[in-house]
């Protein structure tokens, strides 16, 4: 097991690169740079700026240098030193404003992912052991409503819902006198009270989509021969239903934590602006829009590492369940 | 003969209700299981035999059910415990299951628990059956391994089903299904997924086990080797009923339904005259159009016409305890259409 992590690992290395270039690539991939959208902005607006200056800036963010050496510069900067470079805008370290944001978005990602599986793991058996029966048509079709609606609309309906009905502030993680305050009990309770918005919102599809996936997993298994040699044993039905076939379905399911753990924090970009949640994902577009370039590049390179090491993590725990992929 | 048999089958109607139709798997088995002897219960592909033995334990997949009929089971020979009336999630048909009545596999490959370790699936069962302790599970678990011949079993305990080959698999299996020391051992084509030496090794130790345990054996297969090597009685069954059943040496050499003689010369024999081997002609009907009168008559060689499509013969019994469901033997009922 343990040189089975370690080979994994030592895998990760290569794809980290490619994917570190990768990243570099996109921000690149835009037309112009933050300064050439900066001046158009300055132009719009019916300032002018003057060439000279516009160089001087030019060459002091090593703008005209060749994309490989901008590369080396920003990779070995980050792994060297930790530093992810100045983001233009905000004229602040990269580092900082990412670690700001990192906090609350993990913790709203990984609360996330914990509802989607205490949901739908249940209600995937469930359906899957009476399939065709009431309950698995009623889940199958709020799963599908789940899949089918935008979650920014979701998010507008929960959000008129709980001003109209719960009398909550609108948006955001905290209402508005918290925002600033330190931490304390008042402000985790209002963090919770906040919370079940994006959770519901960003958890419904993938949990729309996990149900299905232990459905038809659980469907295939539950026909196979060694559950009825468990049942001939005597085993009463629950012991035999959680210790064999459930445990075989759960494969599948462990797999999917590699793609959830990523996009749970990307795939909520919109849902978080729609939200105003003080996560990575509005920050990731405005970067973008704006084209600052290190900041906009260090969060796709962080989204990336985090498919990595979710993949890392659902192999892992894949042999952990299955000795059949340990003993490969 | 005159003993309390251990199970006895009485009118037995298992159908499956499938959205084509219902399929009658069982239309009415009819035989008994004797005490410590091995039945083999023997027939073409679907003619029940394996739903027949499911349906002793109430493990008969969805859409199918018993629809008629009772299985009665005597522990001792004056209990009696209709297992029809039980609900087959019940505590009692549970104790019943791999407790009293153990049961294998045809296919050891699939049969077992992919990814649970052979250990922890026998010992759970005793734990289940004994209410033993974990440690005390695990050494009678130990012995088990040993008695069907896994060489090392202590280690072996904690090896994957898909670390063993099929002939150890099987004898996983065998362990599994004797490690509560059942009444009866229900086998269903235990040996058909296996080569020819590995069949021979895996029959001499059913066997053997039986002996030492004086335990019944119901042996289902289709291949009439097997039953010459280990029967002690016969039930021939044809598309859900018994055609015939009969002591091991009544159907090798008298048998007396036409369908059990067509078995019978379809069976190759070594140092024979090189003709072509005979077949019984046609094939098995469609669980849908079944035949009316003796729902044999289609294929047999000795068909009365103008009898046999009409008459629907009943199970006579003979003076040395066989029975035969067949007109040439006089017995019948008028067809019920």
């Amino acid at each position: 097991m343990g040189a089975y992590i370690l080979r994994r690992i030592l895998f990760m290395i290569p794809s980290l690169i490619i994917i570190s270039m990768i990243s570099f690539m996109i921000i690149q991939l835009p037309p112009g740079d933050y300064l050439t959208s900066q001046i158009a902005k300055l132009a719009s607006s019916g300032e002018s700026i003057d060439s000279a200056q516009v160089a001087a800036l030019r060459s002091r963010y090593g703008l005209d240098e060749p994309m490989i050496v901008q590369y080396w510069k920003w990779i070995s900067n980050i792994v060297f030193a930790g530093d992810f470079g100045l983001s233009f805008e905000w004229n602040r370290p990269v580092s900082t404003m990412i670690w700001e944001r990192m906090g609350l978005t993990f913790a709203v990602s990984f609360i996330t992912l914990l509802f989607v599986w205490a949901v739908s793991l249940p209600i995937g058996i469930y359906s899957a052991v009476r399939q065709y029966s009431m309950g698995d048509y009623l889940f199958t079709f709020i799963g599908f409503i789940g899949l089918a609606v935008p979650n920014f609309l979701l998010a507008l309906v929960l959000m008129y819902f709980s001003f109209a009905f719960l009398g909550q502030s609108v948006g955001g993680l905290f209402s508005p006198e918290y925002i600033e305050a330190p931490w304390s009990w008042a402000k985790v309770h209002d963090f919770i009270g906040h919370l079940w918005i994006p959770v519901i919102v960003i958890g419904t599809s993938s949990m729309a989509a996990l149900i299905r996936v232990m459905r038809a997993n659980l469907l295939d298994e539950l026909n196979k021969p060694y559950v009825v040699t468990a049942r001939a044993k005597g085993l009463p039905e629950w012991q035999l239903l959680l210790g064999y076939p459930v445990r075989v379905a759960l494969n599948p399911f462990v797999s999917t934590v590699g793609w959830i753990l990523p996009s749970l924090v990307s795939g909520a970009v919109i849902v978080s602006v729609v939200l105003s949640l003080p996560t990575t994902g509005p920050m990731l577009l405005q970067s973008l829009l704006s084209q600052d370039m290190y900041l906009a590049g260090s969060i796709i390179l962080l989204l990336s590492v985090l498919t990595v090491v979710g993949t890392l993590i659902s192999d892992i725990l894949l042999a952990w369940l299955d000795p059949r992929v340990r003993y490969q | 003969m005159s003993e309390t048999p251990l199970i006895e089958l009485e009118g037995l109607r298992t159908h499956f209700f499938t959205d084509e139709g219902v399929v009658k798997a069982l239309d009415g088995v009819t035989f008994s299981v004797p005490r410590g002897r091995t039945l083999c219960v023997v027939g073409e592909s679907g003619c029940g035999k394996s739903v027949t033995g499911r349906s002793i334990l109430q493990i008969v997949d969805r859409p199918g059910r018993i629809v008629e009929g009772r299985i009665l089971y005597h522990p001792t020979p004056h209990e009696t415990i209709d297992i029809t009336a039980l609900r087959p999630m019940s505590r009692q048909m549970r104790t019943i299951r791999g407790g009293e009545i153990g049961m294998i596999f045809q296919e050891p490959m699939t049969s077992l628990g992919p990814i649970q370790t052979i250990g922890k699936q026998i010992s759970e069962t005793i734990r289940i059956h004994k209410g033993v302790s974990k440690a005390e599970a695990r050494n009678q678990t130990i012995e088990w391994l040993a008695r069907v011949g896994i060489p090392r079993p202590e280690t072996r305990l904690g090896a994957y089903p898909f670390e063993l080959s099929g002939g150890m698999r099987q004898r996983v299996m065998i362990a599994l299904g004797l490690c509560c020391r059942p009444k009866l051992l229900i086998a269903d084509e235990p040996t058909t997924a296996l080569d020819v030496t590995t069949q021979a090794v895996i029959l001499d130790l059913i066997r053997e086990l039986q002996e030492e345990m004086d335990m019944a054996v119901m042996f289902i297969t289709h291949d009439l080797g097997v039953v010459a090597q280990i029967a002690d009685d016969v039930v021939v069954m044809y598309l859900g009923r018994v055609a015939e059943r009969a002591g091991v040496e009544t159907i090798f050499d008298a048998p007396r339904h036409p369908y059990t003689r067509a078995l019978m010369r379809s069976i190759p024999r070594l140092g024979g005259s090189r003709e072509p081997l005979e077949a019984i002609r046609g094939m098995v009907p469609h669980p849908f159009r079944r035949p009316s009168g003796c729902s044999f008559h289609p294929r047999c060689p000795e068909v009365i016409a103008g009898r046999c499509e009409s008459l629907d013969p009943d199970l006579r019994e003979f003076g040395d305890g066989s029975q035969v469901r067949c007109l040439l033997y006089g017995s019948q009922t008028e067809a019920q259409q």
